[in-house]
């Protein structure tokens, strides 16, 4: 395999149980048994519902969140269980994550330049021409360093934050950056300029991005590979345009049934109810009687029972 | 089709601003349009240009925005001229709205039964017997079981209770029902399912018209007999659905989908690069075509505002150029 071919992070059986509760401990699934890796240079957009698991996946490899089982392999060593301070910070010093609501990822008290002075302090304590690479940075995400650096956080949008996570990246050339449904924040008139600028950096810097997002002609246009999440299952993944041209599991079928196309509207005829869904992956688990994941074709995969979630409990 | 069609809602050079501390905020600026009988008038812009205004003015006319000129005639009566107490008898029978923000009115400790009560008196009307008897027999028609009466709205998806919602507002048969933005805050299945079911509301003859609003035109597309596309208060253009989204005149409509990302574009392949520039601020604001400054065809003329013009086949378009952008196939 050759250099570029080699993922840069890897998640195995990744699963994630959250526990709420005192007395009667309920548990939630958010992520069960999820195995996927990540490539410099390449955009994998992780498509679901609401409630499937997208930021949990996001924060599990952002390790802002620990699993409850699997593994993450970060440059082919295993970080699952790193405790190390500095090991901790060489790995988040190597990942940027870029939320829906970016406003938590601002200390409020700070102006814009101090966060980039602590960001400085921090991880590059020797850069020298510092001025010059913010504004740089702040240029290529389209904001303008002199009516941007002397603000606080709440006298900027949340589309102008989320650009200024991304300058982030930019400045200290991130092996990693996970996007999570940045979209809704953004205007109309720069989101596509700032979804360009995503694949641009991902093309020309060899960082490896996670697009999560629910919009599947996004998804289309900015990706090389798809994860489809179902209820905290990865029930398809592979390149985007064998998963989009070709889904095999109903409900990717039935997600991208769903997508409004201006070349070819919905079938009104045919009977669509959400709800009935679930049956429908229960019977498809039912009626094959294979195992785990099948290779449908090169670099396609699709579930073909759910994964058994570790005993935890 | 023949000209005797009935005419539900006629719009005439309808104005209706913010009046606020710095100004007049002109989100509604001389909007001509009509609903006909049975059709789906799907309505689309970007967010700001007034659509939601639209609907307010039409069916709730509340401080700070102000009827400036203009009729809606809704049936032959104007509503602009109507007292309250006149409107309030036309609601859910006549007019009815299936508000934007319902969904988040949802209070997650409040059982669906006690929802749509007090759904129903906003709406002016008594939540008696008869009425949640009916309720029942429609909970069938959205797919929906009598026992989600009884439960909390939290257990409900947002699917579900936005059908709650289209439910309710279309309980008493409107000759019009104005959906706006219903299916933003949805998933993808629900999108679709909630759509059609608009559609076929209509299909059934439960609803008369409606006037489907979304900033989607991909949605949109999928059930408006015609389309009309608003730029910052304005009509900017208005034909069949297909004719919009397959041959579309003006070059707002043009640019609008020439940044849709759908499936078989992709970055690689093909750059999508939105509309540069961002829509005007409509405080005060002046005369001219308010689409020239991110327009690729401005020329002199377009300081002054364009009229409305007749193409053909009723299809209506507000651009001083727009024969020659129409011959322009190299985009
Ligand atoms: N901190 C938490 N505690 C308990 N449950 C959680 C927590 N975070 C997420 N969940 C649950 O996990 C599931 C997946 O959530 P999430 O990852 O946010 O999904 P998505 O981003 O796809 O909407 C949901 O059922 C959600 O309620
Ligand atoms: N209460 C208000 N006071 C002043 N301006 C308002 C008010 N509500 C909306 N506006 C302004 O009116 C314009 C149109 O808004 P709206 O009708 O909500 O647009 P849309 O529904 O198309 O997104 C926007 O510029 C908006 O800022
Ligand atoms: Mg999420
Ligand atoms: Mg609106």
């Amino acid at each position: 395999m050759s250099e570029e071919n080699k993922a840069i992070l890897k998640a195995e059986g990744l699963t994630k149980i959250f526990s709420s509760g005192i007395i009667n401990k309920e548990y939630t699934v958010a992520v069960n048994n999820a195995s996927f890796e990540l490539y410099p240079g390449k955009v994998t957009s992780l498509v679901g519902e609401s409630g499937s698991g997208k930021t949990t996946v996001g924060r599990l490899i952002l390790k802002l969140i620990e699993p409850t089982a699997g593994k993450i392999f970060f440059k082919g060593q295993d970080i699952t269980d790193i405790e190390d301070r500095d090991t901790k910070k060489e790995y988040y010093r190597q990942i940027q994550g870029v939320f829906q609501d970016p406003f938590s990822s601002f200390n409020p008290l700070f102006k814009i330049n101090r966060i980039f002075d602590i960001l400085f302090r921090e991880f590059e304590p020797e850069t020298k021409n510092r001025e010059e690479l913010i504004s740089q940075s702040l240029e290529e995400v389209n904001l303008n360093p002199d009516r941007i650096l002397d603000k606080y956080p709440h006298q900027l949008s949340g589309g102008q934050l989320q650009r200024l996570l991304i300058a982030r990246a930019l400045l200290l050339d991130v092996d990693i950056l996970v996007a999570d449904e940045i979209i809704s924040m953004l205007d109309a008139s720069t989101k596509m300029g700032v979804l360009n600028l995503l694949v641009d950096i991902c093309r020309d810097k060899g960082m490896a991005v996670l697009f999560i997002t629910h919009d599947l002609n996004l998804g289309y246009y900015l990706s090389d590979d798809t994860l489809i999440l179902h209820e905290g299952n990865l029930v398809e993944r592979g390149a985007t345009t064998k998963v989009y041209e070709n889904p095999y599991h109903p409900y990717t079928q039935m997600l991208f049934d769903s997508v409004p196309d201006i070349e070819e509207k919905w079938d009104r005829s045919k009977e669509f109810i959400p709800e009935q869904i679930i049956e429908a992956v229960e019977e498809f688990y039912q009626n094959n009687d294979e195992e785990g994941y099948k290779e449908v074709e090169e670099n396609h995969f699709v579930l073909m029972s759910i994964l058994e979630t570790e005993n935890y409990k | 089709m023949a000209d005797t069609e009935e005419t539900v809602l006629e719009v005439k050079d309808l104005k209706a601003y913010y009046r606020v501390m710095k100004g007049d905020v002109k989100a509604v600026d001389g909007l001509n349009f009509t609903v006909r009988r049975g059709e789906i008038l799907g309505v689309v812009g970007e967010s700001g240009c007034g659509k939601s205004t639209l609907a307010y003015s039409l069916i709730s006319l509340n401080k700070p925005l102000q009827h400036i000129s203009g009729e809606a005639n809704l049936l032959g009566q104007d509503l602009m001229k109507l007292s309250s107490e006149e409107k309030r008898k036309l609601k859910m029978k006549n007019i009815s709205i299936i508000p934007q923000y319902a969904l988040d009115a949802f209070s997650p400790t409040k059982k669906i039964k006690t929802f749509i009560k007090d759904m129903v008196k906003q709406h002016g009307r008594r939540a008696d017997k008869e009425f949640m008897d009916k309720v029942k027999t429609r909970f069938e028609i959205v797919n929906l079981s009598h026992s989600v009466l009884d439960r909390y709205s939290m257990e409900l998806s947002g699917g579900m209770k936005q059908r709650v919602v289209m439910l309710i507002s279309s309980l008493l048969d409107p000759d019009l029902i104005i959906a706006d933005e219903i299916t933003s805050a949805l998933d993808v299945t629900s999108q679709r399912y909630v759509t059609t079911l608009l559609a076929d509301l209509r299909d059934e003859g439960i609803i008369g018209s409606a006037i489907f609003i979304t900033h989607d035109l991909a949605t949109l597309y999928q059930i408006a007999d015609r389309i009309m596309v608003m730029y910052a208060g304005r009509l900017a253009e208005l034909g069949n659905a297909d004719e919009i989204v397959h041959n579309p005149r003006h070059p707002y409509t043009r640019a609008l989908i020439n940044s849709l990302p759908r499936i078989g574009i992709q970055h690689k392949d093909e750059r999508l690069t939105g509309i540069k520039g961002t829509p005007p601020d409509l405080t005060d604001i002046e005369e001219g075509c308010r689409f020239r400054f991110r327009c690729q065809y401005r020329t002199e003329e377009c300081d002054k505002s364009p009229k409305m013009e007749k193409t053909h086949q009723r299809h209506y378009i507000r651009c001083w150029n727009y024969e020659s952008v129409g011959s322009d196939k190299n985009e």
